[in-house]
């Protein structure tokens, strides 16, 4: 199975049915692969913070969701964590399609992608990253289960060596 | 020049009782920071009420995600003019999504009133309810009066949303004041919305 198709497969057994997405080009199987599914529910949020607005709520029902974004968007999502997701306890669970490292054209994507480890340590906010196919499955299960058992957020990092990122084009 | 401009200016602590006044069926409401929820509070504690201690221009977006988590549920998303103008994308998204069981109320009262009185947008140049019209929230209304908002209310938690409904409101200090204890208040809630059992 592709990286994409072990995430979904691992998030849906994991009960995870919905997913809020502000779009990112190497997170695309991903979103195409929640979009088609007949479990999940896929749809785009303005923004980050408000993708992350909507899965607190989500939480707060009682559904388990999935915050995917790209890491630029990072910044745009720190104030919803550090004054809603990590004071509430809430178990939102970010997956973030790196930019900024490992090959990047772009030299503006460069100084957001540092800030991130730092950020999430600082938060207290759990952060794995994956960098091989055969890690995928057993690395998410395991940050997934956790993130909903303890009632809190955690991010899964999708790096260039899986994906392969994003070209120049 | 707005619509806004003749409209009557009512009490925030007033109509945020009429809108409580008219929530017969459990319906969770979920309230910005600030005299939002300070009033929610004393309109008298629900436990489908969720109150923001923080993270401004969210109530919206939380009351998405709690509308499409329970659709059986109506879900009331209370925010000010200064905390949705921090946040318009979501009216985009909640037009999108379209979901049937969601009504945001928003009190305009031309201010960030909260961090000292600085004038919004609003108060000059900017129809909320036109922006959320043109966003694509069809039934989007300004309330004219007491009479009119409760009408609206009514409509709103008896018929298919997304709904929105707006109401110029005056700049009175609200008195109330939800404890700053975040999880106490989401444990309530999602108890209160039997997202959780309240024990075990």
């Amino acid at each position: 199975m592709t990286w994409a198709e072990q995430l979904l497969q691992c998030l849906k057994a994991n009960d995870v049915n919905m997913a809020i997405y502000v779009p990112d080009e190497v997170l695309t199987p991903l979103i195409n692969g929640a979009d088609s599914d007949p479990d999940m529910i896929a749809f785009a949020a303005s923004r980050e913070e408000e993708a992350i607005g909507i899965s607190a709520g989500a939480a707060l029902g009682g559904t388990r969701s999935v915050v995917l974004m790209q890491s630029s968007g990072f910044g745009n999502s720190v104030n919803a964590l550090a004054s809603l997701v990590v004071p509430y306890q809430l178990p939102v669970v970010m997956i973030i399609g790196e930019r900024g490292v490992l090959g990047e054209f772009n030299s503006v994507q460069v100084p957001i992608s540092r800030t991130i480890r730092p950020s999430l340590d600082a938060l207290g906010i759990p952060h794995r990253t994956l960098e091989r196919l055969e890690d995928v499955t057993p690395t998410a299960s395991k940050v997934v289960q956790q993130a909903f058992q303890t009632h809190s957020p955690a991010v899964l990092f999708i790096n260039p060596l899986l994906t392969g990122g994003k070209e120049d084009r | 020049m707005s619509a806004r401009d003749d409209l009557k200016v009512m009490s925030r602590n007033d109509l945020t009782k009429r809108l409580v006044g008219k929530l017969e069926h459990d319906e969770a409401v979920v309230a910005g920071i600030g005299n939002t929820n300070f009033d929610l509070l004393d309109a008298g504690h629900r436990p489908q009420n969720f109150y923001m201690l923080g993270s401004m221009g969210l109530a919206a977006p939380i009351a998405l995600g709690v509308a499409l988590a329970q659709p059986e549920r109506n879900v009331v998303a209370l925010e000010g003019d200064g905390s949705i103008l921090m946040n318009l994308g979501t009216l985009t998204t909640i037009a999108s999504l379209a979901p049937l069981n969601l009504t945001v109320v928003i009190w305009d009262n031309g201010l960030y009133q909260i961090t000292g009185m600085q004038t919004t947008a609003t108060s000059t140049v900017t129809d909320i309810v036109a922006v959320a019209a043109g966003c694509g929230i069809a039934q989007s209304s300004w309330a004219t009066d007491e009479a009119h908002f409760e009408q609206l209310v009514n409509n709103a938690v008896s018929t298919p949303g997304p709904h929105f409904i707006a109401a110029r409101v005056d700049e009175a200090a609200a008195t109330a004041r939800p404890e700053r204890n975040p999880v106490l208040w989401k444990d309530r809630f999602m108890i209160g919305i039997d997202a959780k059992p309240a024990a075990g």
